[in-house]
C-alpha cells in the first residue's frame, strides 16, 4: 500500500475504472514519445519484410500491395509505459495473421525493425489471434508521420512501445533478442495490466 | 538495409527501478511557475543527466497519479532533484509546485531511460535545444559538464516564452565563460527589456548559426513539448544532421 500523500487529491477519469490498468492516466490528447526524430517515409520505395528464422526466402509486400490485402477497422484501448492511457482509438490495418499466413517458421519469437533503425521484440504468440496489426489509418486519415506513419504496428494489450512506428519488418529468431526498450531496461513483456514496465516488475 | 541503422545505444546497468520513499530537504522557487524539488533518497543508485524518475502520487482514498519528471540536478551533486514546470490545469504539476513542502514524503521511483543521456566521458561536440521546461534534463547535462571540468563543445539554443518563465538564466550566464560552452536564447512572446538577440520560434538559420555543422558529427539533444520537438528535428534534419545523432524527449502537451 503506497502512503498517502499529503494533500493530493487528484482528479479522477470520469470513464469506467476497469479500463484502466494501474498506475495509467486517461488522455484526450495523443501524445508522440520516440527516441529520435520522426523519419522521412517514402511509400513509393517503402517496403515491409518478413524474414530470419523462416522456411523459403523472405517475404515482401510493396505499399500497394499492403492496402490490396484484407482490411480491418477496429476500436481499442492503448496504453504507453510513459503513464498515458488512450480509450476507444479506431485504426485501420492489416492483421498480423494475414501477414503470417503462408509463413513457415518454428520460431517463437519475433524482432520489429523499423524506419529510423527501431526495433522491439515480442513472443509470437502475442502478435497471433487477432491481437497485432500494421495499421496505416488512424480515426479514418492516413497515420500522421509523428504517430509512425505510413504504418506502424498496433498491439494493443500490451505497452505501447510494442507498437513500434515506422514499421518495416518482422524478423523471427531462434530466441528472445530484447530490442531498444527492452535492452534499456524496459521490461521484456510489458502487460500493463500486470504494471510490467521495468525490467525487475 | 533500415535494421542496420542502429541507434547509438546507451545501456545503463541494470540496477532495479523500485519505488523509493523520497523525502523533500527542500523546495526552491526557480520562476513564477516553476519549482526545484530536492529530496533525500535512501539507497538513489545514483544517475546519469538526462535521465528521469517517476513520482506517484497517492490520494486518501487510493487513488494515484503518476508522472515523469528529468533530474535537473548533476551526478555529481549528490542530491536527486527535479524541476518541475506548472501545466493550469494538470492533475499532478499543480501539486508539485504548489502543495509539496520540505519534510513531505513522495513515492519515487528511477533513475529511467538510457537514451537521453550524456556523460563528458563521451566528449562533444553537442547541440542542445531546449523548449520551455525542456531545459530540465540538458541542465543535468550542463551542470554535469562544470562539475567535471569539461570542455567539450557545447552549444544551447532555448526557446522561452518571456523572461518571467525562464529557468536558470542566471545560472546559464555564470557558466558561460567557460571553454567550449555557448548559450543562446530566443524569446517566442516577450523578450527582456533591450534584447537585441533573436525572438520568434526557432529557424533553420539559428540552427545553422549556432553550429557546429553538421560535418562535426555532433549529437543532438532535443527536449520540449511534442509540436516543438518535431520541429527542431526536422530542422536539425534539413540542415544535414544524421537523425541517428538526434535524440529526442518530448514532455507531452501541445
Ligand atoms: C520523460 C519525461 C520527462 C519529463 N520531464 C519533465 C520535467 O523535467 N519537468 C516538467 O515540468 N515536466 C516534465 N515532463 C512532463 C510531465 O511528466 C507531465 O506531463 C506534466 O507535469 C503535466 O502533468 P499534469 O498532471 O500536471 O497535467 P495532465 O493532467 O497530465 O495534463 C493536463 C493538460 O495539460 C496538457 N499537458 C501535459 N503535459 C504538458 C506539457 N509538458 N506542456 C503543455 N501541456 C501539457 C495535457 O495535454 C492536458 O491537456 C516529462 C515527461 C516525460 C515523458
Amino acid at each position: 500500500m503506497s502512503p498517502i500523500t499529503r494533500g493530493f487529491r487528484g482528479r479522477r477519469p470520469d470513464v469506467d475504472p476497469a479500463r484502466i490498468p494501474p498506475g495509467q492516466y486517461m488522455t484526450r490528447d495523443f501524445p508522440v514519445l520516440s527516441a529520435g526524430p520522426t523519419p522521412r517515409v517514402d511509400t513509393a520505395t517503402w517496403q515491409f519484410s518478413i524474414d530470419g528464422n523462416i522456411a523459403g526466402h523472405p517475404v515482401t509486400w510493396t505499399w500497394d500491395e499492403l492496402l490490396a490485402l484484407p482490411q480491418e477497422t477496429f476500436t481499442v484501448d492503448i496504453h504507453c509505459v510513459t503513464k498515458w492511457s488512450k480509450l476507444d482509438t479506431t485504426w485501420t490495418g492489416v492483421s498480423v495473421d494475414t501477414l503470417l499466413a503462408g509463413i513457415d517458421t518454428r520460431s517463437q519469437w519475433v524482432t520489429i525493425w523499423c524506419d529510423g533503425g527501431y526495433t522491439t521484440n515480442l513472443p509470437l504468440a502475442d502478435l497471433t489471434g487477432g491481437k497485432a496489426w500494421v495499421v496505416h489509418r488512424y480515426d479514418d486519415a492516413p497515420l500522421e508521420p509523428a504517430h509512425g506513419g505510413p504504418a506502424r504496428l498496433l498491439v494493443p494489450h500490451l505497452y505501447f512501445w510494442k507498437s513500434a512506428k515506422w514499421v518495416r519488418g518482422l524478423t523471427f529468431t531462434p530466441s528472445e533478442e530484447p530490442g531498444f526498450w527492452e535492452d534499456a531496461g524496459y521490461h521484456r513483456r510489458g502487460d500493463p495490466w500486470r504494471e510490467q514496465r521495468y525490467w525487475s516488475d | 538495409m533500415a535494421r542496420a541503422a542502429v541507434l547509438e545505444r546507451l545501456i545503463p546497468p541494470r540496477v532495479s527501478i523500485v519505488w523509493h520513499e523520497a523525502t523533500v530537504t527542500e523546495v526552491v522557487v526557480e520562476s513564477r511557475r516553476a519549482r526545484t524539488i530536492v529530496f533525500a533518497i535512501p539507497d538513489w543508485p545514483g544517475h546519469r543527466a538526462g535521465q528521469h524518475l517517476d513520482v506517484r502520487l497517492t490520494a486518501e482514498d487510493g487513488y494515484t497519479a503518476e508522472r515523469s519528471y528529468s533530474l535537473s540536478s548533476a551526478p555529481e551533486d549528490g542530491v536527486v532533484a527535479v524541476t518541475v514546470d506548472e501545466i493550469e490545469d494538470g492533475e499532478v504539476s499543480p501539486y508539485l509546485v504548489e502543495e509539496v513542502r520540505a519534510g513531505d514524503v513522495l513515492e519515487v521511483r528511477g533513475p529511467i531511460g538510457g537514451h537521453f543521456t550524456w556523460s563528458v566521458d563521451e566528449g562533444g561536440p553537442l547541440v542542445l535545444v531546449a523548449g520551455g521546461s525542456g531545459i530540465v534534463p540538458i541542465m543535468a547535462m550542463l551542470r554535469h559538464r562544470a562539475r567535471r571540468g569539461s570542455t567539450a563543445d557545447v552549444r544551447l539554443l532555448r526557446s522561452v516564452r518571456d523572461p518571467d518563465v525562464a529557468l536558470w538564466s542566471a545560472e546559464l550566464a555564470a557558466l558561460t565563460p567557460a571553454e567550449g560552452l555557448q548559450v543562446r536564447t530566443t524569446w517566442t512572446r516577450r523578450a527582456p527589456d533591450g534584447w537585441d538577440g533573436p525572438t520568434g520560434r526557432i529557424t533553420e538559420p539559428m540552427l545553422a548559426d549556432l553550429g557546429p555543422a553538421p560535418d562535426a558529427a555532433p549529437r543532438a539533444f532535443v527536449c520540449g513539448p511534442t509540436p516543438f520537438v518535431e520541429h527542431v528535428a526536422d530542422l536539425l534534419i534539413d540542415l544535414g544532421h544524421d537523425p541517428a545523432r538526434i535524440h529526442t524527449e518530448r514532455f507531452g502537451g501541445a
